[in-house]
């Protein structure tokens, strides 16, 4: 069951996270922590031309925590911040299990799908995407 | 000579705790997250069951046979509890839902009556948030200011210029007497002794010690000492909270309500005495004759006995953590030094991996800041992960428990990194 887990794609973005470190000077920056477990992301990014154009997490988190934010940065870079609000929204929304994962389309994001089965580690997949969304916010209410 | 389970002993002793005869994802229950919850012998189980089934009534109220009864367990477990601690007598034992609500009775009561503006609360850096939040709260309502005793690198506090860290403005010092991440045992009679020289009152945070090693309150000469009884085979929601009687007489009730009381006028009130004054409303009842009893178990076994078992434990589990050179173990390095429990972290793997891991091979412990978010951020640490032990454990737990690092070591491929505080 632990192989379900921790796919060889996980494993693999824990060991060499992508995007990691600070985006400098950043448009948006957030920080996000479970405070039950202590994982704890900070999120930075710039836009140009109203899309995403560098994206960056650090801190410190679980395999699970890590490789999630590793590959929400890949999926979420080059999108506009509505397509990128939209792809957050259907992956919490997976992880909430209200909607169903999709296939091989997905990519990487599919071997999250494991984290289901342990829902103790659910909040761990979902941090930093949650803190990106938080900082999307502040980004609009800075701008509104 | 000093007493230790025997092997004969031991067995018998797995074999009063129903809990632990099971299976966890198909491997043998390994429970080390004693520090969180202990488990509950059946003598404690059958003895709530029992209230329940021939004598649930409410205690102090009824005249009829049950109330009678009931009132009688109850108070004969308030007997048991202070004869347990040493306190001199009942009225100074107060029963409450567990350290928590005990040490926010002193907080409310004691506390917020007595501290103002410029006055000082000194602490440490490893206390539970327990006994760290409501003193928050005290300070924002009161102004007081909190101050902490300094950690030693090997996790004990660091005392020699504590007569200069007691001021005259100290009002209470508030200590754990042992740390629930760093293991550290508090020399508290020390502290108490430098405290009340400058006329502080000293609160001990017990919720650690007292299931695991004998405990006398007089000795320590504390004027409140709280701990839980679900730690110590007791039921969850039964505590306690000790108190010097002449304190405890002049705090306000915490809680209006009923058997607080003694008249209740238009406008008015007048309070009941010790210790029924801080028991509003219908208490805990079937929890605490549930913790007597456990205080009862706990002494046949013998404290003594205890600690020496998870003396030896903790030695053979920190022994063998040795064979990781990716193993940081937190605290004192000596066990007469130290609890029961061993925080750690293996390389960078978080803690959180490694619990997921362990109860894959059904070893149940914990992962994260325990409580404790002070103490980590001043060792420089998201989480960590602990095991703690208790007088059913074996060293054949211990064997498991090191089989599942080493094969989490290999997976997550840890690597070395270098702690401060750790060794």
């Amino acid at each position: 069951m632990l192989e379900e887990l921790y796919e060889e794609i996980i494993l693999d973005h824990y060991r060499r996270p992508r995007n990691k470190g600070k985006v400098d000077p950043s448009d948006i920056a957030a920080h996000g922590s479970n405070p039950l477990c202590g994982d704890e992301v900070d999120i930075s990014a710039r836009f140009q031309d109203g899309r995403i154009v560098e994206l960056k997490f650090d801190g410190k988190g679980c395999a699970i925590c890590t490789a999630s934010a590793s590959i929400m940065t890949q999926k979420l870079i080059g999108k506009t911040l509505p397509e990128a609000r939209q792809l957050i929204g259907s992956f919490l929304n997976m992880m909430r299990g209200e909607t169903s994962f999709g296939g091989k389309e997905m990519g990487d994001l599919k071997a999250l799908e494991g984290v289901l089965k342990f829902p103790v580690r659910v909040k761990c997949a979902t941090l930093a995407w949650n803190t990106t969304l938080q900082g999307f916010q502040q980004h609009t209410d800075k701008q509104s | 000579m000093i007493e230790v389970l025997d092997g004969v002993e031991l067995e018998e002793i797995r074999d009063d705790f129903p809990l632990l005869q099971q299976k966890v994802h198909g491997k043998p229950l390994v429970y080390f997250d004693n520090a969180a919850t202990s488990q509950k012998p059946r003598v404690v189980i059958d003895a709530m069951n029992d209230y329940y089934q021939r004598y649930n009534a409410n205690v102090h109220r009824g005249i009829h046979a049950l109330a009678e009864r009931a009132t009688k367990e109850y108070e004969r477990a308030r007997e048991k509890i202070a004869k347990f601690i040493n306190a001199p007598s009942p009225e100074s034992v107060i029963y409450t839902r567990g350290t928590t609500e005990s040490i926010n009775l002193v907080a409310y009561s004691w506390a917020m009556t007595n501290l103002k503006k410029g006055d000082e609360i000194l602490t440490t850096f490893m206390e539970h948030h327990s006994n760290t939040v409501p003193w928050y709260q005290v300070c924002e309502r009161t102004g007081a200011v909190i101050k902490r005793i300094e950690l030693n690198p090997d996790g004990t506090l660091r005392l020699d210029d504590l007569d200069k860290l007691i001021t005259d403005r100290t009002k209470l010092v508030t200590v754990t007497q042992q740390s629930n991440v760093l293991g550290t045992i508090n020399p508290v009679r020390q502290i108490a002794d430098a405290a009340h020289k400058r006329g502080a009152v000293v609160l001990v945070d017990g919720a650690q010690s007292v299931p695991h090693m004998a405990v006398d309150v007089q000795a320590l000469d504390c004027d409140f000492f709280v701990f839980s009884g679900h730690k110590m085979c007791g039921p969850t929601a039964s505590g306690v909270l000790y108190g010097k009687r002449a304190l405890l007489e002049a705090m306000p009730p915490f809680m209006g309500g009923g058997e607080m009381i003694r008249e209740v006028w238009f406008d008015h009130a007048t309070y009941n005495d010790l210790p029924y004054k801080f028991e509003a409303g219908t208490p805990n009842i079937a929890e605490s004759i549930g913790l007597g009893v456990a205080v009862d178990y706990l002494s046949h076994v013998g404290m003594d006995k205890i600690r020496q078992h998870e003396k030896q434990i903790t030695q053979y589990a920190l022994d063998r953590m040795r064979e990781f050179p990716e193993i940081t173990v937190y605290g004192p390095k000596d066990v007469e030094k130290r609890g029961g429990l061993v925080a750690f972290t293996l390389g960078d793997v978080h803690a959180h991996d490694i619990a997921t891991f362990a109860d894959e091979d059904g070893v149940a412990i914990r992962a994260g800041h325990h409580c404790a978010m002070p103490l980590h951020k001043k060792l420089g640490l998201a989480a960590t992960a602990r095991a703690s032990f208790y007088l059913y454990n074996t060293r054949e737990e211990v064997d498991v428990f090191i089989e599942m690092l080493h094969k989490a070591k290999k997976f997550f491929g840890a690597c070395p990194t270098g702690r401060a505080m750790g060794y």
